[in-house]
């Protein structure tokens, strides 16, 4: 007779929690499997961790994936130091509360050659303080596998990006070579040097990420969340104006508006929406009739045409 | 929905304004309907696309404005955007106009929501087409109506076929470049109907499209072809059905074994057929040992089932030795284990399929060192199968699979999952073939060595005349046939004993 599991711990603790739809499933399922795949088959995985809603369920999964285990890898956060406050002292809690191993990484040049987005321009600056400092973290950890919270509708070239996305020793990607990726079967086979960044949220989509957070009740920054804040114009932007390295230019005013953000980066790159969402419910109904993408708001994205591609080429996530 | 009046070659504005209607709210009561677009080159397929996600206010205002940006210059003789720009969008497909990689895009209607691969129809990116259907449900089959099909179209048919992708919808594209021609569109279709018989396909709809202008697409285009009363594209893929999971048995693929501590050992990974519940008597291949489950656990619950396509962790009553690359699975139905195969593959690399190589196999989590011996190759244009020893790029051939370890499997048929694998050359580490198992052969020396077998030595006229008749044909896969000179062929036969 097998033993039987007592009925009463059959009893889910936060059963009053209704399961997930079938999409959410069918999506949380996908990115399990993706995750529990390169841990298996990578020696020295790590998860980058950009402290955003994407990375917030990147983190929500990766905890489900290994339960009742640890996550398995520590989280990278690349620090340009002109990340929004609140979200670093957001990281540092998700890192206590669920005892994660973390690895911050900024690009000493920055510090040294006084690097910022007002006086070297965002191309210059995304290049050196993100893009570089993400690979020199990388060779630093010897990391075989990054995992990137990166969404195919986020963008035209990412749409084209595999989920194992493979990288040469110096973190190029061959948009024009990709290795064919069929079924849920993913090659990771790779020579010393080289490296894959796996994405197990390629398939969401913005509303799937906002409505898998209300579902889970997953932790995010409260910068997402509508609330009088001070802002200044710029360049057609609001940026947030709390930071006391934010110069104001000739004729700019700091004033207060009722904002929120849609995606959160450099807190100088990074746009607020007018927006009274103060709920997450508030919020896919906003994005539900949304008439602007995600990436509106962030001018890395506007510099030139194909802007996102070349980045990655150069190893930018 | 009625399309805005097109019956003149002049362009009403409204066909290409930005559809200013809210988008629509998304349905999630199923999972997403997964399809692809495919067909030869400049068919249309990445237009379509395009423009069926303008149709559904899947494009946001920003993303329009970059569009009407973009097409800038290169716009056609309708005035209308380039649609195709908003699916290829690496800088070398624009420069080039053409697609290079399947490219995955995300909308919904009220009804359902769709994921949607649109594939490259250049022959040379066949892999990309090939790695877009292996998750289809259904298969957008694109023909420019005034080019009818090509082998590039049969060659796509035949890939999406072998992938288990049963429902197909034929656009018949560029209809407005042949004054909407009725009996085009009809010998087309009848042509197209031929040939899915001959793939076994039963669900075929035709449409008459222009992707372009948007007719039969979301909107229908009774305006220029009063002739055409079939649904639209959209109506079609709100009907269609996604594959369910085939349940011949409970299967798990071991992705990993969880240790956090002592007292608990659990297998991960995601359950690939079947269902299981606490209680289940299961068997660990290849080892055969035999278990029961004691839980399933996931980050929420434990659970007391579990289904196809949940990511759960197993905890089994006895010590047992299971790793990485086993199959946990029921006791009635098993899948097969063995050490010979035969598969139906697609050559994706230059170096195609080189006879008695070892690759990597990999299959759900297992990866191990296989030979592959190709036996036939597909001729596309007459649908037969030739003899073939080695298999070219994006041909589609039938292979031998040899193992020096015990290889688990079901048929493609019976599981999408345990009966497909990928090939990965161990000299570039690439993937260089997806498969699909079809059957377990009687290896030499296997369970079946005792089968008696006779082996004959004849002129080579005399042989081909033999394998010429339809009973060699239908047996073809039991046969081995070697070509040697009649001297070689007296010494073996002689090496003989009775
Ligand atoms: N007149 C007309 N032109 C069309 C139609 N559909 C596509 N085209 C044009 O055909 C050309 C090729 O279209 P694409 O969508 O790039 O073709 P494709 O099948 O995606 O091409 P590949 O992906 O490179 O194989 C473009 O110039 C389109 O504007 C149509 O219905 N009518
Ligand atoms: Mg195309």
């Amino acid at each position: 007779m097998p033993h039987l599991y007592p009925e009463t711990e059959l009893h889910n603790p936060q059963s009053a929690k209704p399961p997930l739809d079938p999409h959410l499933k069918a999506l949380e399922n996908e990115a399990i499997h993706i995750f529990r795949e390169v841990a298996a088959e990578f020696e020295r995985p790590v998860m980058l961790y950009s402290i955003g809603k994407d990375s917030s369920v990147l983190l929500h999964l990766a905890r489900k994936a290994f339960y009742p285990g640890r996550v398995p890898f520590p989280l990278l956060h690349v620090d340009t130091g002109w990340k929004f406050r609140e979200m670093i002292a957001f990281r540092d809690e998700m890192v206590e509360k669920y005892d994660l191993d973390l690895v911050v990484h900024t690009n000493p040049r920055g510090a040294a050659e006084n690097i910022s987005p007002f006086s070297h321009g965002s191309a210059l600056y995304t290049d050196i303080m993100k893009t570089e400092a993400l690979r020199q973290a990388l060779d630093a950890g010897q990391y075989d596998a990054a995992f990137g919270g990166a969404r195919r509708d986020e963008e035209a070239s990412r749409a084209k990006e595999r989920i194992y996305s493979f990288r040469t020793p110096d973190h190029r990607w061959d948009p024009r070579n990709q290795r064919p990726e069929l079924w849920n079967i993913y090659n990771g086979m790779i020579r010393k040097g080289e490296s894959v960044r796996a994405f197990p949220l390629s398939n969401w989509t913005e509303v799937d990420i906002w409505r898998y957070i209300q579902a889970e009740e997953i932790p995010i920054v409260p910068l997402y969340f509508a609330k009088k804040r001070p802002i200044v114009e710029r360049d057609g932007m609001m940026i947030l104006a709390e930071d006391p390295r934010l110069e104001l230019l000739p004729g700019e005013v700091k004033r207060e508006e009722v904002i929120r953000f849609r995606t959160l980066g450099c807190f100088p790159l990074t746009g607020a929406i007018r927006s009274g969402a103060t709920t997450l419910d508030d919020i896919i109904s906003e994005l539900e009739t949304a008439t602007v993408s995600e990436r509106q708001g962030r001018a890395i994205d506007r510099d030139q045409a194909g802007s996102m591609e070349k980045k990655k080429r150069e190893g930018y996530f | 929905m009625t399309a805005p009046a097109l019956a003149n070659a002049a362009l009403d504005e409204t066909a290409v304004a930005h559809p200013s209607q809210e988008p629509a709210r998304v349905a999630r009561d199923s999972r997403p309907l997964r399809l692809i677009t495919c067909g030869s080159v400049d068919d249309g397929k990445s237009t379509l696309i395009g423009r069926l996600l303008w149709d559904t206010k899947a494009v946001k205002e920003d993303q329009a404005a970059s569009l009407q940006r973009d097409s800038n210059g290169k716009q056609n003789d309708l005035g209308l955007p380039d649609f195709a720009l908003l699916l290829d969008g690496l800088q070398a497909e624009r420069e080039q106009g053409i697609t290079i990689d399947v490219a995955y895009r995300y909308f919904s209607t009220d009804k359902r929501s769709f994921i949607v691969a649109d594939t490259p129809g250049h022959e040379q990116y066949t892999r990309n087409m090939a790695t877009g259907a292996s998750t289809a449900d259904l298969a957008v089959l694109l023909v420019d109506a005034r080019a009818g099909l090509l082998e590039q179209t049969r060659r796509h048919a035949t890939i999406a076929t072998l992938m288990g992708i049963k429902q197909f919808v034929l656009a018949v594209n560029k209809i407005d470049l042949t004054d909407y021609d009725r009996a085009r569109f009809e010998q087309i279709s009848h042509e197209f109907r031929e040939l899915a018989l001959s793939l076994g396909v039963r669900q075929v709809t035709a449409i008459p499209v222009s992707a372009l202008k948007g007719e039969n697409v979301v909107y229908d285009g009774r305006a220029s072809m009063p002739w055409y009363d079939g649904p639209t594209l959209i109506e079609v893929l709100e009907l269609a059905t996604t594959r369910s999971a085939q349940t011949v048995g409970f299967r798990l693929p071991v992705q990993r074994v969880s240790r956090p501590g002592e007292s608990f050992r659990g297998y991960q990974g995601t359950v690939a057929g079947g269902s299981v519940k606490p209680g289940d008597s299961v068997v660990v291949l290849p080892s055969g040992m035999v278990a029961n489950v004691t839980k399933i656990v996931t980050f929420d619950l434990v659970r007391n089932a579990a289904v196809a396509g949940d990511a759960i962790t197993l905890v089994l009553d006895r010590q047992v030795d299971v790793s990485r690359g086993d199959v946990i699975a029921t006791i009635d139905s098993q899948p097969m284990t063995g050490l010979a195969f035969d598969a139906q593959l697609v050559a994706l690399q230059p170096e195609g399929i080189q006879p008695g190589k070892r690759y990597w196999l990999k299959s759900g989590s297992r990866r191990q060192r296989v030979q592959v011996q190709p036996v036939s190759q597909l001729e596309l244009k007459s649908g037969k199968w030739n003899h073939a020893d080695e298999l070219p790029m994006n041909a589609i051939g039938k292979v031998h699979l040899a193992f020096d370890e015990q290889a688990i499997f079901d048929t493609y048929e019976q599981n999408r999952t345990t009966g497909a694998f990928i090939l990965i050359d161990p000299d570039t580490n690439n993937t260089v073939a997806g498969g699909m198992i079809t059957a377990k052969r009687a290896a030499l020396g296997g369970i079946h060595a005792d089968e008696s077998r006779v082996i004959l030595s004849l002129p080579a006229d005399l042989a081909d005349q033999l394998m010429a008749t339809e009973l060699f044909a239908s047996r073809r896969e039991d046969a081995e046939v070697r070509r040697v000179t009649a001297a070689k062929a007296v010494e073996i036969i002689d090496t003989i004993d009775e």
